[in-house]
């Protein structure tokens, strides 16, 4: 089953390669886009990717509503984004072809499906005449391929309705796109014997030959007269794999609770981009995974103080709609002083709002959005891969803060995927958990909030005997956990929930700073947009800038070095995929006149308008040399 | 040689906290048939763990001295769902209000039920909102005042027992605050059945609501408006156990039975096991047009859903063997660099 490539025509090698796959929702574009990935990640290329599909589940065909895309960068260095300029753009029809076209620069490559710029095609795309024919199109290398009609020719041997044969139509693009990247085609075809069925299979066998055939097309079409190479990337040594960003969080929560000895109790409600860490975790019941697919949000993370209350590492996870919904319950949580995560996944809000793009606007509702003086400790993700750590590092804060700890991540990191190098778990330190089986009171009944010296109260479970205690959310006298409307109580329990949080800085590593540690420009940036703004940073201190970028992790409590950081730069810049939130957070906690770069589009960052907004803010090279 | 096992006694289960309700609340009533059945039941009181929502009932867990959590309006179901799934070695009870139980919290309500986790819900039924000072509640009837409704409230109730029987719940019962007999039994039955238990318990809330349930627990109407349900038994009441309740077509009728002409044995036998349809019928039976049954309308068996939830987290280890973190990172498609 391996591949006998040949490789005729010559070979550009290049240093990297930035695709965009477009089709309609149901022609496979996100599997193809993974597989190009995996692929790309297994030939040592470092990736990024970036999904992007319709909200609606199937459009109707061929409409502009229905497009769904897949953009990977692939290269011989270390790449963070997606790549904002495409090399290639592959589209299926003319929908997806109008809807694409603007970010495809001049001279760049455009393959389509000429088959389907039928009349019924232009059509449904709402075009009068095809964009085919427009002399626009000269701009473009662009490629006519008949993928229908040569995939209908080359499976007419395994007897398929005319549907089936039409299905298969994806592994043709996606042949002639390994061609011209000189993809090795071993591990898709593993994948179709693997989804198909063994080698019996006639679709399985219908959808080799269409991928072949692709790869044929591109080694006779007289239209392409050379393919790619793109060389291994060096990253650091280690087994690699890819990882999508919520299959690492659902991983990271895993190894959490095996670092803990703890079962983990995942209660949850379906939400988009939240759903597919249900999905992973529902599949892995043999490692104790307990998932709970509750009736709503409120539900999902009462169930989860009720698996805290007794013991058990207890998660819930939504988007901001639901986490609007746990608003109550983590207040709850917080009063009741129990460990949980709390993870929010973000989408384009308010409301539904665009439930299926990327935004980074959560960040004041999960910082602020509850009742009363609730401070809790909030963390967020830069990367795919960094959601396996950050979730470890939450669970580690939860346990010894004995408080529940908010996670973000957003729909970029969700479905974004990365080579993540696999750690060995035989190395990774445990994360200390006690229950107490003594009365700590030696003269009458157990203290409950009794605390130690980073103001954690015990974690004493149902099942002790003598340690019987009511916890709720009145307010409590610190202590015995009483009911107490004492006003100095009161004040003297808000300053402990509120210490508790600020402890969790001396459990944190200090803020890195990358680049010079004082001049200029300090770039502040935070969660998915980490990869954008590194590139933009790294790019503006080539060409000489004194620029440094602050990615931000520990959103609250922020890191205790952080002002100091912030004091040694002339000009602080906080772009978000908001209207300022970190900016608001920053300016009022350290008198810092920072600007911000603000966009709430749906879509991530491009690497160029985040370079352009550095250079409005920093000094040009020939004017301040970069200090070392 | 035998060892002396401690015998528990209601004070063990009585916690250091002074209880806060309005004197002669029929709150007390059914916190001392707690106290009282708690030792007979047998769990010792670190097993036991009493949830509750918000409400002037929902301060009953203070007042044990188990574990317990006192959460937010509504959502002691849920709270109570998360722990005996990860904690099936625990007895769990939720005490809730009509309010908390079937307003805010009727969505969790019906899931509980539904879903059949081994719990018992203790719903304090007094028709009002004690705790926020007298508005309405979901079992308030037409026409009466309240804060919120002067001119009278113009919703239709929601049943509670007929909501359960909606909700395929195992386990229906309904008791009398003042009618402890019958309420230490009922609690106590409910204990014994596994899955989720239902007890609604008439309540008295002498402040906001008072004598809402006069007819079901004053003793000289009760008899005539109440109807205890037996297992087995012919359904019979009145002061001289005079009346009886016959299934005429679809519909129940009260019939006499001083005149001879109807027997014991034309009368509808209470079966604790009749499909729901009957047992809805049961719940639909309201004064003062019938007498309101009191006692276990249902007690049926079936699988908890931490049975089948654990079920398949034991299946699954049984099939695939305790999961391996390495091995599962490892799986599928890796490189190495070096
Ligand atoms: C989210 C929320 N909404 C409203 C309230 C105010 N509240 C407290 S108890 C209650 C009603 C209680 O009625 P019920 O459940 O019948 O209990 P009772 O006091 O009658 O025992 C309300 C509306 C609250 N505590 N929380
Ligand atoms: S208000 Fe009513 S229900 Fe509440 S404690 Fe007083 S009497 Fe009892
Ligand atoms: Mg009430």
């Amino acid at each position: 089953m391996t591949t006998e490539a040949t490789l005729n025509k010559p070979v550009k090698p290049v240093q990297g390669i930035t695709v965009r796959l477009v089709g309609d929702s149901g022609d496979g574009m996100q599997l193809l886009g993974t597989q190009l990935t995996n692929t790309s990640a297994l030939l040592g290329n470092d990736v990024a990717t970036f999904p992007d599909f319709p909200a609606e589940i199937r459009a109707p065909r061929g409409t502009r509503a229905g497009v769904s895309g897949f953009q990977v960068q692939f290269a011989s260095h270390e790449v963070h984004t997606p790549g904002d300029t495409l090399d290639a753009l592959v589209a299926m029809n003319p929908a997806a072809l109008v809807t694409n076209l603007a970010d495809l620069p001049k001279g760049g490559l455009l393959i389509v499906n000429e088959d389907s710029f039928e009349d019924k095609d232009l059509k449904l795309a709402k075009l009068k005449t095809s964009p085919l024919e427009e002399p626009a199109m000269e701009n473009y290398r662009l490629i006519k391929v008949p993928m229908t009609r040569l995939t209908k020719e080359a499976v007419a041997e395994f007897g398929l309705s005319v549907k089936e044969a039409d299905r298969c139509k994806n592994f043709f693009a996606m042949g002639l796109v390994y061609w011209l990247y000189g993809r090795n085609m071993d591990a898709t075809l593993r994948f179709i014997h693997g989804k198909f069925g063994d080698g019996k299979s006639v679709i399985a066998q219908a959808n080799e030959k269409a991928l072949r055939s692709g790869w044929a097309f591109g080694e006779t079409i007289e239209g392409i007269g050379h393919s790619y190479s793109i060389e291994p990337a060096k990253l650091p040594p280690g087994t690699y794999r890819n990882i999508m960003g919520n299959q690492a969080m659902a991983w990271g929560l895993m190894t959490a609770a095996q670092r803990s000895g703890k079962e983990m109790f995942y209660g949850t409600y379906p939400i988009t981009p939240a759903s597919d860490i249900l999905h992973e975790l529902a599949k892995f019941k043999n490692f104790g995974v307990c998932t709970f697919q509750a009736e709503d949000e409120i539900a999902a993370v009462c169930s989860a103080i009720g698996a805290a209350y007794g013991g058990k590492m207890a998660v819930t996870t939504s988007s901001g709609p639901g986490i609007a919904l746990k608003a109550e319950a983590m207040g709850l949580a917080l009063m009741l002083e129990l460990p949980m995560l709390v993870i929010d996944v973000q989408r384009g809000g308010p409301s539904t709002g665009l439930p299926t793009k990327t935004e980074q606007a959560d960040l004041l509702q999960v910082m602020f959005g509850r009742n009363g003086e609730a401070p809790l400790p909030v963390l967020a993700a830069q990367s795919p891969g960094d959601c396996f750590e950050i979730v470890q590092e939450a669970w580690m804060l939860a346990t010894k803060l004995m408080l529940p700890v908010i996670v973000l991540s957003d729909g970029y990191i969700a479905n974004g995927a990365e080579p993540w190098p696999i750690p060995d778990v035989s190395k990774l330190a445990p994360i200390p958990v006690n229950h107490p089986e003594h009365n700590n009171n030696p003269d009458g009944p157990f203290k409950p909030y009794m605390r130690d010296e980073l103001l954690a109260r015990p974690w004493a479970i149902p099942g002790t005997e003598g340690l019987m205690h009511r916890v709720g959310g009145l307010e409590k006298e610190d202590g015995t956990g009483n009911i107490s409307y004492d006003p100095d109580n009161h004040q003297k329990m808000v300053n402990i929930r509120a210490q508790k949080v600020a402890n969790a800085a001396k459990l944190l590593p200090p803020q890195q700073v990358i680049g010079p540690q004082s001049g200029d420009l300090l770039v502040i940036s935070w969660g998915g947009t980490y990869g954008a703004c590194l590139t933009a940073v790294q790019q503006a201190q080539a060409e000489g800038r004194s620029v440094s970028l602050a990615h931000i992790r520990y959103m609250n409590p922020f890191p205790s070095n952080l002002g100091e950081i912030i004091s040694r730069f002339e000009n602080v810049l906080i772009p978000e995929l908001n209207m300022g939130q970190l900016r608001l957070l920053i300016r009022s906690r350290y008198l810092v006149d920072a600007v911000g770069f603000n966009k709430v589009k749906g879509k991530p960052f491009t690497v160029r308008e985040l370079v352009e907004k550095i250079h409005e803010h920093s000094k040009s090279p020939s004017r301040s040399p970069a200090r070392a | 040689m035998s060892i002396a096992l401690p015998v528990l006694k209601a004070d063990d289960f009585t916690s250091d906290q002074d209880v806060r309700w309005c004197p002669g609340c029929g709150d007390y009533s059914i916190l001392a048939q707690m106290k009282k059945v708690l030792p007979e039941i047998g769990v010792p009181p670190e097993k036991t763990v009493f949830i509750s929502g918000i409400g002037c009932s929902s301060r009953f867990p203070y007042y044990v001295n188990t574990y317990g959590v006192h959460s937010i309006h509504g959502r002691a179901p849920a709270v109570a769902t998360g722990l005996k799934l990860t904690r099936p070695d625990l007895s769990v009870w939720v005490i809730t209000g009509d309010g908390d139980a079937l307003s805010i919290g009727g969505n969790h309500f019906i899931h509980l039920l539904r879903r059949n986790v081994d719990l018992n819900i203790v719903l304090f039924n007094n028709r009002i909102y004690g705790l926020t000072k007298g508005q309405f509640s979901p079992t308030s009837v037409e026409g009466q005042v309240t804060k919120s409704t002067p001119m009278g409230v113009v919703d239709h109730p929601l049943n509670p027992i007929s909501v359960a029987v909606g909700a395929e719940a195992t386990f229906i019962a309904r008791s009398v605050d003042s009618n402890v007999k019958h309420l230490a039994y009922t609690l106590k039955r409910a204990a014994a059945h596994k899955g989720t238990s239902f007890v609604e318990v008439y309540q008295n809330c002498n402040v906001f609501n008072d004598g809402a349930f006069a007819y079901a627990q004053d003793k000289a109407t009760r008899d005539d408006s109440t109807i205890e349900l037996e297992h087995g038994k012919p359904m019979i009441f009145g002061k001289d156990r005079d009346k009886g309740i016959r299934l005429n077509g679809f519909n129940f009728e009260i019939v006499n039975l001083a005149e001879g002409k109807i027997k014991e044995d034309d009368l509808l036998f209470h079966d604790e096991k009749a499909p729901s349809t009957l047992v809805y019928m049961l719940s639909r039976m309201r004064h003062p047009h019938f007498p309101e049954p009191i006692g276990v309308f249902r007690d049926v068996v079936s699988e908890t859903f931490e049975e089948a939830v654990r079920g398949q987290i034991d299946e699954a280890i049984a099939k695939k063997g305790p999961g391996n973190l390495q091995k599962l990172f490892m799986s599928g498609d890796t490189w190495k660099v070096s």
